[in-house]
């Protein structure tokens, strides 16, 4: 657990962080949102003190920051940046057993986790293990950059707009890959971007920073259906809200039994995970208004109805 | 190429004195070579066939063809003037002196600049230097050569040579190492300190745009009053040499650690801080290997700057091949100065491909990082 405690960090006269009181809960993924000077970074560098609170207090696990050496705090946490920050003299190898190496760990221990972390990201360990990040794509960067935030098994992953700098589909990949990570380890996830849709497909919960101060916090769907302010709501989107929503739930949510099935036979089934914005996709695209849906063992289990998208949960 | 036949065509081959201090009568190209024989002629032919060879066609073999041309025909040209001094020497008195003329030298610069475009092509730094001078190099070590009045004159001076050689070395080596002990931790705090950085800068430069011989002298003044109080310093000698020196090293060593620190990725510093390096830590392993390449490449220029800068620092009694060569200009030996400037030359361009290759190496350390 993560509790900010009425924490305000100025620059001058400058207020990055204006009295912030924020609970975070052990494993869950809380997206800090905002435009860019909102203070979202500024946020998450006071948990693992590369920023100090000017006032207030953090406390991670019920004991205060300030009391712990910023060098053995940090090699708790894992900390992710934009474009990787991978040391450009290090192999890969090494630069992902940076923190085990710095936390003492024998040579055989650090070079079975990194072998296991190549693993883990999907990295190629024959090919990238001995080389040089210059020589990845930014998507490899970007994995061995998370892979050695994860090396000492931290419990929380700090991560600061890990994939700005990557293409849609990259970047669509590396939140999956996050996702999974995290069903995985369970660790506490602290992520910060700018980009609603990262936000809405991450979180359990989002906090929307402007100005230093948190304007909202609430799980994505509180944030679609009810944003608490004009700001929120423009932060959302205004002209696809609806269609976020949509992806926000699954097929099997607003599932009927089965009513025609020799009507819907005629179209391509569609499977019960998918988000419900994949449904309408489908039903724009072959201009009907209702699908077959199957199971992930191909069997039918009912209908989705176009009716059905439109009607708010 | 046509220069370098006109060069011999035109000017004399040699010049032959009675004795050094006389400037001597020129000798051609065809009178020389009809003294010298007709073994050191075939060998010029032959180098000079070569040569054209890669200007006809450049490829890898020609190249290689061109590079050991160039240095036959100048090791031949060395040869012949070799020769034919010894031909002029057994009629006249032992004071006399043969020297290369103006035709040899330009002829041999020409060749050399023919043979550097084509080590450029095949691109082997190093290798490319032995084809050239190596046929030269074999004369030299045969004694063949010794009858050239340079030679003589290295035979004549061969202790006070190799004392100056070695003084040269030890002036750019003590000037090095403070200039380095000094100029890298100010470096590092010019890094961190704009303020530092505003100050230091415009010190260093005006430094640098005070000529050496007017800073010699500056320093003659302050020292030798310092010298009434401390006994061993004069105003005069190896210490105000080695203080101008290091004066001269600061700035480009200094301006090269900001520069390679400067270079160091912001995001890689976060990074490293955020893994929760320490500071020493940071500095030790991240900062300081990622800097080193252009911290070496600084201290290229500082040391071949101090080994010209030393050769200027014999004015003020600090020795060095610069001795020899004023002793040279004073006698109107010209031969004297030619001794004492070709190593100063050589010494230059060693340490330049000296720290080239340290450079390559560290880069090399850094597994090729493109920066």
């Amino acid at each position: 657990m993560i509790a900010f405690d009425r924490v305000t960090r100025r620059y001058g006269d400058f207020t990055a962080v204006d009295d912030v009181s924020l609970t975070i809960e052990s494993g869950e993924i809380l997206v800090l949102i905002g435009a860019s000077g909102s203070g979202k970074s500024t946020l998450l560098q006071l948990i693992n003190r590369l920023q100090d609170p000017t006032e207030g207090t953090v406390q991670v696990d019920d004991e205060d920051v300030a009391g712990i050496a910023p060098e053995q705090l940090r090699r708790r946490m894992g900390y992710v940046i934009q474009g990787g920050g991978l040391f450009p003299h290090w192999t890969v190898a090494r630069n992902i057993g940076t923190v085990p190496r710095l936390l003492g760990w024998d040579r055989a221990r650090i070079a079975a986790r990194v072998l296991e972390l190549l693993d883990l990201l999907r990295l190629d360990a024959g090919r990238l293990h001995d080389a040089y990040p210059h020589m990845l794509s930014g998507g490899q960067q970007q994995r061995v950059g998370v892979a050695r935030a994860l090396a000492a098994n931290p419990s929380i992953l700090l991560m600061d707009e890990p994939f700005g700098a990557l293409d849609p589909v990259t970047r669509a990949e590396l939140q999956g890959e996050i996702r999974r990570i995290h069903a995985e380890t369970g660790c506490t996830v602290v992520f910060v971007t700018h980009d609603m849709d990262e936000a809405l497909s991450l979180a359990t919960r989002v906090a929307v920073i402007d100005r230093g101060r948190v304007i909202q916090l609430g799980t994505p769907l509180d944030l679609l259906t009810r944003p608490a302010s004009d700001q929120v709501a423009r932060f959302v989107g205004t002209a696809d809200r609806g269609l976020k929503l949509l992806g926000f739930q699954r097929v099997a949510d607003r599932l009927r039994p089965s009513d025609r099935p020799d009507d819907t036979a005629r179209h391509d089934p569609i499977s019960q995970d998918l988000p419900l914005s994949a449904a309408l996709s489908a039903m724009v695209m072959r201009g009907c208004d209702r699908l077959e849906v199957i199971d992930a063992q191909g069997t039918p289990i009912g209908t989705i109805h176009l009716a059905d998208l439109v009607r708010l949960a | 190429m046509l220069l370098a036949l006109l060069s011999l065509v035109l000017l004399p081959f040699l010049r032959h004195a009675r004795n050094r201090l006389l400037s001597g009568q020129p000798i051609d190209t065809l009178a020389a070579l009809g003294q010298a024989g007709s073994i050191w002629t075939a060998c010029l032919g032959v180098g000079l066939l070569l040569v054209v060879w890669p200007l006809v066609r450049p490829t890898r073999l020609a190249c290689w063809a061109g590079l050991l041309g160039a240095g036959l025909a100048i090791a031949a040209a060395a040869g012949a003037g070799a020769g034919a001094a010894d031909h002029l020497a057994a009629g006249a008195a032992s004071s006399s002196r043969t020297s290369l003329g103006a035709g040899t030298w330009l002829f041999g610069a020409v060749l050399l600049l023919i043979a550097s475009d084509a080590a450029r092509r095949l691109r082997y730094g190093l290798a490319g230097i032995l084809p050239v001078f190596g046929p030269l190099a074999i004369l030299l070590a045969l004694g063949t050569l010794a009858p050239l009045s340079l030679l003589r004159e290295y035979a004549a001076q061969h202790d006070a040579f190799r004392a100056a050689l070695v003084q040269h070395i030890l002036l750019v080596l003590g000037a090095l190492g403070p200039a380095l002990l000094i100029g890298v931790p100010l470096g590092i705090a010019a890094q961190r300190r704009a303020a530092l950085r505003r100050v230091a800068f415009p010190a260093l430069n005006l430094i640098q745009t005070i000529p050496s011989i007017a800073l010699f002298s500056l320093l003659i003044g302050p020292l030798s009053w310092l010298g009434k109080i401390v006994p061993g310093v004069s105003g005069i000698g190896t210490i105000p040499a080695l203080i101008a020196l290091v004066l001269y090293s600061l700035l480009p060593i200094v301006w090269n650690t900001v520069e390679g620190l400067d270079g160091v990725p912001r995001d890689v510093r976060i990074a490293a801080r955020g893994m929760g390096l320490s500071p020493a830590q940071c500095f030790l392993q991240v900062d300081t290997p990622l800097a080193m390449p252009v911290l070496l490449s600084g201290l290229r220029i500082t040391a071949v700057q101090a080994v010209g800068l030393a050769a200027v620092s014999a004015l003020i009694g600090a020795g060095g091949l610069g001795a020899i060569i004023f002793q040279g200009l004073f006698a109107n030996a010209l031969d004297l100065v030619i001794l004492g400037a070709l190593p100063v030359i050589a010494l230059a361009v060693a340490t330049d491909l000296l720290f080239r290759l340290l450079t390559t190496f560290s880069r090399a350390a850094l597994g090729g990082a493109a920066r």
